[in-house]
């Protein structure tokens, strides 16, 4: 896959670090301000799709990514599982129950299990959403050569 | 508020139309992202920035990856004759939006007003949400505490739709892809 011009090259090296950055904001505020793992994990796959759109790269190395990008989604959904079951066996034993101390309203740290919820969530919507773009540009790749 | 989305939909169903149309299919995906986006605005009009945020993301990420299915396969939309069957075709669509228009009109009749629907649970999230899950986002609270086996599911569809993709577009197989 070749890579776009010079001047979408050097704008896209300035701004997704910044989309990057606001998905993570996005995933970590999600109990706070409007937003939580769904759309904080679409942003960050949104910055990883700019790059490669812009910048292009090798069918070798886009498949390496996407065997990382398949584990991590599905470990990702792994963890999620767990954290919930953990909840048949701590507290009131109910499947994805809050078992974690909630804390002050309004805090960074507070609401118990669903920050980490946000974040493994977001882990794994990212990851998905990138091993499908993969996958389609590998497809694509793979019946031009 | 009402006009305003009602405008809003108006232009959302002439995009939607338009698409459905179009003889070029980058200009028809454009108009498909007229449907999209003007979503988005309502979305934002009914007060509510987690599903426009969801949104706004969401289509520009397919809007991008149709593009470039577009870019890459034909720019022409393929013509079939239809005349074959043209009277079978205008009868039976005649019947499903006749179906369809009776049962909204029959649905319509007990429904509240537009913005007015309140229902016991609804009543219990908003009142006393806050407090129970430590939360101050209401929806995240009520996505990862009451209701978490919806965002499991959402969750699962995602990974099933990853899994299916790289299911069936794998042309080579992989031993003959290393060797």
């Amino acid at each position: 896959m070749n890579g776009m011009s010079q001047i979408v090259k050097k704008v896209t090296q300035l701004m997704s670090g910044l989309i990057f950055m606001y998905g993570l904001y996005i995933i970590t505020h999600g109990h706070l301000t409007p937003g939580g793992g769904f759309a904080g994990g679409a942003i960050v796959a949104g910055a990883f799709i700019l790059l490669i759109l812009a910048f292009g790269s090798k069918v070798i190395s886009l498949r390496k990514e996407e065997t990382q990008t398949s584990i991590t989604e599905s470990l990702a959904l792994l963890v999620v599982i767990i954290l919930a079951g953990a909840g048949l066996f701590l507290g009131s034993h109910v499947f994805f129950n809050n078992y974690l101390p909630q804390g002050e309203v309004g805090e960074l740290i507070s609401a118990g299990v669903i920050p980490i919820y946000n974040i493994f969530v977001g882990m794994e919507v990212s990851a998905a959403l990138l091993t499908i773009f993969l996958g389609l540009v590998i497809y694509k790749e793979e019946v031009a050569s | 508020m009402e006009t305003l989305l009602s405008i809003l939909i108006g232009f959302m169903i002439i995009g939607a139309l338009y698409a459905l149309h179009a003889r070029d299919l980058l200009s028809a995906l454009i108009a498909q992202g007229i449907v999209g986006y003007g979503l988005v605005i309502c979305f934002l009009n009914l007060r509510a920035p987690d599903l426009a945020i969801v949104q706004i993301v969401v289509e520009t990420i397919t809007l991008i990856i149709m593009v470039a299915v577009v870019l890459n396969s034909s720019r022409e939309e393929i013509r079939e004759s239809w005349n074959r069957n043209k009277v079978l075709n205008t009868i039976s669509s005649l019947i499903i939006i006749g179906i369809l228009v009776y049962v909204f009109a029959a649905m319509l009749g007990p429904l509240q007003p537009f913005g007015e629907h309140t229902t016991r649970m609804a009543e219990f999230y908003t009142q006393s949400g806050a407090e129970a899950t430590g939360s101050a986002n209401l929806v995240t609270g009520v996505l990862f505490d009451f209701r978490a086996y919806d965002t499991l599911g959402e969750a699962t569809i995602l990974f099933t739709a990853a899994l299916g993709v790289i299911t069936i577009l794998r042309s080579k197989s992989k031993k003959e892809s290393t060797s």
